[in-house]
């Protein structure tokens, strides 16, 4: 498998950490309420088709990147910086 | 009939003419009491135990493909109680007895192996938190005993105890783990639950749950509708799915687990063995081949097989670890989808919605659990009220927090359970 | 029976005999060459069996070679190549391949179909495991392993290119000629030691000239050309997402301990072509598995390229076209040829030989080879002599490949075959007759087609000149089965007969998953290549479907099997993870000090003196130094990481919980770092070098971890602060200098003098060291006076040596991981047995370490009421009251009288030790409620380790618990 990291291009997989789903770029207010940290720390949507999650290119630039993915077929449509996303 | 060493006779004097079908394909009725969403080893064997334990035979299994298409059969086999929380150890406990009587309570041979699995360690820290583990188990009265180094050698001589990367300090040794043929566990349930009257319906998907008032009140399948006021979620790593149907989102993310077996060969590895160290374990099974598996894969999939990064990772364990399999050859490899929970431990509960339940969460450890996960989970569904061994797999848990069991101690991240 | 004079032999041996053979043929040839028919026993029968296959597929002529460390296991006999004095045994035979006393269990065989033994063996229960599992694992299994350790050679590697070919017969060729004259980067693997394919196995002409001699002219071309890799001995084993694919190169040569025996490589591709070729399979009937029956293409190769006749007399048995050219070859090759039987009524005649027209074989004899063959056919019954009998039930594409990433193949009715689904994994084409094409000017096309395609789609411009060649229509007519009486073989290693199969339909175990899970047909070592089609087909007639619906079970990596040395090449030994070494590693080994792992880190236990004998002598003796007088310990191995930038100390208050914003330039905080779950991650030191600029430390375990939160947290949650983060691990060598002459010490080797005004207790910054710039930081694991100074890495080996010596001359010395343990549970600090993922900071004691006035990683989920549960398991102290009994980590506490079950089990001890200053044993530990609960005494029972004793329940801090000692 094969990651797009925007800064290094094309590497392999065994390059990065996976984290799980980008819904850790919408992280709530400390106050937001159980519900909605609930919902960022443990509920996901878990599609079994695209999806959006979060990679460390720990052994590479150090970049935290979003790749856009199918969970089905592990096509890789892209990736971004995990900061542009971000912002 | 039930099977015996007469009726292997019977079969082979009438060159095995009068063989039966292991269960009945029947059409799906319209009403059931309960129907069960899911034909794997959990979904059977709630099903059966809801007929044996419960008096409940108006049920029925809907099974997207065919029976024990899921994990049951794509698994390394192996069954052991060497849990420590609170929670998982009285669970584990009593599933590991329903395993040792299974082969008759079934009438199929599910070839429960009890060779021992021993876990290594490699530091004095590890060895305080094996110990820790050990003395959880005899607490709960499991078995346990602590190897050192010379004591693992007894056991496993073939270990590199020279020029291991991680030398080896000892091993905890748990006697009564071990193996069994995954394949009978779903055949034997199935069988067992079908003479009992239930209904096992194949290639039945489920596309709608029905809910009306906040109650369910039946489900959608490729085969029509069907009515049930108890259905109950037991899909693994399809949960997800299956839940959204009813509105809901869980706590779980799917995740590949690839594992591999090598070709036949002669009896050399007589335990199992658990190099937690290198993320490894292995047995061998009773056809000969070497099974064994290390981590996930680490990134979410449905594609139920992996890539060569873990796969050389594992290899590389085996090969610093017990460098005598070195010429075993790895005859296929395989991946499961598992339902990984944000502490690791299983969810049998009910839900929002009146008369749904879920059974999931099992992450990389169901195939142990198979019995009691179907005991407890009948037992939820008949009385409305939690099986003992399994009052802590709460779904509100990661909400509140109250009765995590995080036996890896790595935090709500889906896949480093 | 050889048909020309080799130019040269050598002698191998197979069970012990000599054999003469020629070096690079397979074994299988030069065993039938010698008329060497027996080979091995089938897996469950342990029926006589001999070579049925001349490639990787072979399920029965497997072997093992050498002896001792080198003994290989389930060698394929057909793929294996001769050499001088190569050892080659059989397998599943005892005492003896000829004389195997587990042959009775054929007698035996209507009691052991498929199943049986899940219908019995239950009673009485505890008989499975003491009787019927030992005798059952002892006959299962082929091959034996040796039990030793690997001392061979192997390697991993990583190649990329632009196009793969998979496969060099006819349409590989054609596809890497075509896209490397384009200009494509080339690789082109094939598993046979020669490229080529069938057109070494075939007696043809290509472009006007025979075969063989067109393969040698491509290849040459192919040589030539820079950007093209060939890879002959390399078998492609799996495809794997976005162009991956593995491959298992086989190396031969002369023996040489630099050379590795196999190379498992790592292919990146851009596109790739499959022409992997197609499998013949066989006939079921009755008794089809003696030795002597082979495949018909399979008799051609050992005839065609080896120049070995299988037999004296052969017969052939088919229902396709296949079945005349072998025997057309048969006669040109000047082998007798005893009679074709073709099941089709009007086959088309390549020569002059006996014919049987839709006529079947019905029977077989030989007990130890084939002798005769019984053949039903439109003229009546008849018996044939014959020594070996050809069978071909068709070709199977090669779609293995296709289908590693869940694409299922198609069935097409007129080849009888399953053929590759377009685009089943991206970039590839499947070209030739793995694509369903069985005539050479077809595969030539196909191949040229294919090199078109990837080319083009690279945006090359290819050309192509296509070689003339034979064109034949593939005509066959579907026979899975002869019908009629007797034990028909479908997978012969398994032995897995028809009726196996029919009894999995009859128990309802229709799926063709069930079936092969329940007959276990396609499960053995060659995974149903031979097998799998016939099998399915009869299923699919059995159950009234047809084979389309019936459909394949999952085609899985690898396509052969793969050693697990060559797949995890470099990890035998140390190589499994790297080493990371401090910079006083070395001299610590010369001091004796026995090094431990932390991590990947490397560590010195202890500096034993002479005359002690046992590692707690010297334990306390070097924390002595530190109570006492003053000690050195390297301490490099902790994470250390710069962050830096105007928003440094506000990235840094959202990862701590305490705040870093208000320390003061030049002074040092402990920072608290929690899992945004609201549990703790880790501890560790904030010092403050500058107003832009901190240096905080890690423990040793959790460094990674740590850097990559801390990237998470500026990257993913808080790209608004500019700050940078760096680790500098490796860069400083670090020491802690731990003890009451501390300062005296550390004045002996600084430029400039420091006091206790200068750097009171938690005071950082510059300092000189022998003309060289580090860094001084007032911080105490301990509970001493203690500092920790830090040089560049360089110096790191020098500094240590002086730091000794001159600890030395003042009472003291070096200290190690032991020391440091019992002087930190003296103190009640921290480690990762403590902090090991499921405490929070309240379970801590820390609490008040969470600044509530502003937000943090896990400020929010630590609030969850499970997380504050005042009898949550919380830390204590514990001493021992009872004289001599010690206190041991892993044990659990219960009430003083309670019984030591889990229903009583109230908290267990995480850190134990025996404390020289307070001369007792201590403990660290999690106690329900534990910090309204001093004073209690509660009972300690360790099962495995045989204690079973009382303790008190005190704080954790023992050792001057106002922290006197540090700030003096």
């Amino acid at each position: 498998m094969r990651i797009e990291c925007p800064y290094c291009g094309e590497r392999d997989r065994r390059e990065f950490y996976y984290m799980g789903d980008a819904v850790a770029l919408d992280r709530p207010a400390v106050d937001a309420g159980a519900q909605a940290w609930d919902d960022y720390l443990h509920n996901r949507d878990n599609p079994a088709g695209s999806v959006r999650d979060l990679w460390y290119h720990e052994a590479g630039c150090g970049a935290w990147i979003v790749v856009s993915r199918d969970t089905l077929t592990h096509a890789v449509q892209g990736s971004v910086l995990a900061a542009e996303a971000a912002r | 009939m039930g099977y015996s060493g007469l009726s292997i006779i019977k079969d082979g004097v009438f060159g095995g003419k009068g063989r039966k079908p292991l269960w009945r394909d029947p059409a799906p009725k319209s009403r059931y009491d309960a129907i069960i969403i899911g034909g794997g080893g959990h979904g059977l064997a709630t099903a059966y135990y809801l007929a044996r334990e419960h008096g409940l035979t108006n049920i029925a299994v809907l099974e997207k493909g065919h029976i024990g298409s899921g994990n049951i059969g794509r698994n390394t086999t192996i069954v052991r109680a060497n849990y420590f929380l609170p929670g998982n150890q009285e669970f584990y406990s009593h599933s590991l007895k329903l395993w040792e009587g299974m082969s008759q309570a079934l009438n199929y041979n599910v070839m429960l192996s009890q060779r021992g699995v021993i876990s290594l360690f490699h530091s004095d820290g590890q060895r305080d938190a094996f110990v820790r583990r050990g003395n959880a188990m005899i607490n709960h009265g499991d078995d346990a005993i602590l190897l050192d180094r010379e004591g693992v050698r007894a056991h496993l001589p073939y270990l590199d105890f020279d020029t291991a990367r991680f030398p080896i300090y000892g091993g905890l040794y748990h006697p009564r783990g071990g193996t069994a043929r995954h394949d009978a566990v779903a055949w034997g349930y199935a069988r067992a639950a079908d003479q009992r009257g239930v209904d096992l319906i194949q290639n039945c998907e489920v596309t709608g749950i029905d809910i009306e008032n906040g109650a369910v009140t039946g489900v959608q399948t490729t085969r029509g509708a069907i009515k049930a006021r108890k259905v109950a979620i037991v899909t693994a790593g399809r949960s997800g799915q299956v839940a959204a149907l009813a509105g809901m989102r869980l706590p779980v993310e799917s995740h590949v687990l690839q594992a591999f077996v090598t070709e036949g060969l002669k009896p050399v590895i007589d335990h199992v063995v658990s190099f937690g160290m290198g993320h490894f374990y292995i047995s061998q099974s009773d056809k000969g081949g070497l099974v064994f598996g290390g981590d996930l894969d680490f990134y979410a999939s449905y594609a139920a097989r992996g890539n060569l990064p873990m796969a050389e990772h594992v290899m590389e364990a085996a090969m610093t670890l017990m460098p005598m399999i070195g010429k075993a050859r790895v005859l296929r490899s395989w991946g499961g989808i598992m339902d990984m929970t944000p502490d690791g431990s299983a969810i049998i509960d009910t839900t929002p919605t009146q008369g749904l339940f879920v059974d999931c969460g099992w992450c990389y450890g169901g195939f142990k659990a198979v019995p009691a996960s179907g005991f407890a989970l009948a037992h939820l569904m008949a009385t409305g009220q939690p099986h003992a061994t399994a009052a802590k797999f709460r779904l509100d848990r990661f909400r509140t927090g109250v009765g995590l069991m995080d036996e890896e101690g790595t935090g709500a991240q889906h896949n480093l359970h | 029976m050889r048909l020309r004079e080799p130019p040269q032999t050598v002698t191998f041996t197979f069970d012990g005999k000599p054999v003469q053979g020629v070096p690079g043929e397979p074994v299988a040839a030069a065993l039938l060459a010698s008329g060497i028919r027996l080979v091995g026993r089938s897996f469950k029968y342990h029926r006589p069996r001999g070579v049925l296959t001349a490639g990787s597929e072979e399920p029965n002529a497997l072997v093992t070679v050498g002896q001792g460390a080198a003994q290989d296991p389930n060698v394929r006999a057909t793929t294996l190549e001769v050499a001088e004095g190569l050892e080659v045994f059989s397998q599943n035979g005892w005492p003896s391949l000829r004389y195997d006393a587990l042959a009775v269990n054929d007698l035996f065989a209507p009691f052991l179909g498929a199943g049986f033994y899940y219908k019995t063996f239950m009673w009485p229960r505890s008989f499975w495991q003491k009787v019927y599992e030992p005798a059952i694992r002892r006959a299962a299994g082929l091959g034996r392993l040796s039990g030793q350790a690997n001392a061979d050679r192997y390697e991993k590697a990583f190649g990329f290119c632009d196009v793969l070919v998979i496969g060099a017969g006819p349409a590989g060729l054609m596809a890497a000629l075509t896209a490397a004259e384009a200009g494509a980067d080339v690789i082109l693997a094939d598993e046979d030691s020669a490229m080529g394919g069938r057109l070494l196995r075939e007696v043809e002409e290509v472009d006007g000239k025979p075969a063989t001699l067109w393969v040698a002219d491509v290849l040459a071309r192919l040589a030539a050309l820079p950007n093209v890799r060939l890879m002959p001995r390399t078998t492609v084993t799996g495809a794997y997402d976005q162009g991956t694919f593995g491959a298992l190169e086989r190396i031969t040569g002369p023996a040489n301990p630099d050379r590795p025996l196999e190379c498992f490589w790592r292919i990146v591709a851009k596109r790739s072509v499959l022409a992997a070729g197609a499998l013949e399979r066989p006939i079921a009937f009755a008794d089809n598995d003696r030795p002597g029956i082979m495949l018909a293409g399979a008799v051609r190769s050992y005839v065609n390229r080896w120049g070995v006749a299988p037999g004296k007399s052969v017969t052939v048995f088919g229902n396709n076209d296949d079945a005349h050219r072998t025997a057309r070859d048969l006669l040109a090759a000047g082998v007798k040829v005893a009679g074709v039987i073709d099941s089709r009524p009007d086959p088309v005649m390549q020569g002059d030989y006996p014919v049987f027209t839709a006529g079947c074989v019905t029977a077989t004899r030989g007990r130890h080879g084939l002798s005769s063959i019984t053949i039903t056919h439109q003229g009546g019954t008849r018996v044939v002599q014959t020594d070996c009998l050809a069978v071909s039930g068709g070709w199977n594409p090669n779609v293995h490949l296709s289908c590693h990433m869940n694409g299922r193949p198609q069935w097409r009715e007129d080849i009888a075959a399953f053929v590759p689904t377009t685009d089943a994994i991206p970039g590839m084409v499947c070209a030739g007759a793995c694509d369903g094409v069985f005539d050479t000017q077809g595969c030539l096309q196909a191949g040229a087609d294919a090199g078109v395609a990837v080319a083009g789609g690279l945006g090359l411009k290819p050309k192509v000149t296509l070689p003339a060649a034979e064109t034949r229509a593939y005509a066959i007519a579907p026979l899975w089965e002869v019908p009629g009486k007797g034990r028909k073989w479908v997978d012969f290693q398994n032995d897995v007969t028809v009726k196996d199969i029919a009894s999995a339909a009859q128990e309802n175990l229709r799926s063709v998953e069930h079936m092969k899970r329940y007959t276990t047909q396609g499960m053995a070592p060659d995974q149903g290549k031979s097998s799998n089609v016939v099998a399915l087909a009869m299923l699919a007639d059995l159950t009234g479907r047809g084979i389309a619906e019936t459909g394949t079970t999952t085609f899985r990596p690898p396509y052969v099997p793969v050693s697990i040395a060559a797949m995890g090449a470099g990890g035998q030994g140390k190589g499994f993870a790297p080493a990371r070494l401090t910079t006083t590693h070395h001299p610590s080994i010369a001091a004796r000090a026995p090094m431990v792992e932390a991590g990947l880190w490397y560590r010195a236990s202890y500096f034993p003196l002479e005359g002690e004998v046992n590692w707690r002598q010297s334990c306390d003796r070097e924390a002595g130094y530190v109570r006492k007088a003053v000690g050195v310990c390297d301490v490099s191995s902790l994470g250390k990481i710069d962050v830096q930038g105007p928003d440094a100390a506000a990235l840094l208050d959202f990862v701590y919980t305490n705040r870093m914003s208000s320390l003061k330039v030049g002074r040092v905080r402990y920072g608290l770092m929690l899992r945004e779950d609201g549990f703790v991650m880790d501890d560790g030191t904030v010092a403050r070098l500058g107003d832009r600029h901190f240096v905080i430390t890690t423990t040793t375990a959790a460094a990674g971890q740590v850097m990559r939160h801390l990237e998470f947290a500026g990257q993913v949650l808080r790209p608004d602060l500019d700050a940078r983060i760096t680790s500098v691990t490796d860069h400083w060598a670090q020491f802690a200098v731990a003890g009451p002459q501390a300062r005296v010490l550390l004045n002996t080797i600084l430029d400039d003098q420091i006091s206790n005004d200068d750097w009171p207790f938690m005071a950082c910054g510059t300092v000189g060291v022998g003309g060289v710039t580090g860094r001084l930081f007032r911080i105490s694991f301990s509970g001493e006076t203690a500092f920790e100074i830090a040089v560049p890495a360089r110096y790191g080996e020098s500094l240590f040596r002086q730091l000794a010596a001159q600890a030395r001359t003042l009472g003291g010395g070096l200290y190690g991981m032991e020391a440091l343990n019992v002087l930190r549970i003296e103190k009640g600090f921290l480690t990762h047995a403590e902090l090991h993922g499921r405490t929070t900071a309240f379970d801590l004691g820390l609490a008040r370490m969470i600044d509530r006035s502003k937000d943090c990683i896990g400020q929010a989920a630590a609030r969850r009421p499970g997380l504050l549960d005042p009898a949550r398991e919380r830390l204590v102290g514990l001493r021992a009251v009872e004289e001599g009994r010690r206190l041991t980590a892993g044990a659990y506490l219960f009430g003083k009288d309670a019984k030591a079950t889990s229903v009583n089990s109230e908290g267990y001890v995480t850190s134990a030790c025996y404390s020289p200053a307070l001369d007792c044993y201590l403990g660290l530990a999690f106690l329900k409620n534990g910090p309204e609960r001093h004073g209690e005494v509660v009972r300690m029972v360790n099962h495995l380790r045989g204690v079973d004793t009382l303790a008190e329940v005190c704080g954790p801090v023992f050792l001057d618990p106002e922290g006197e000692r540090a700030r003096g």
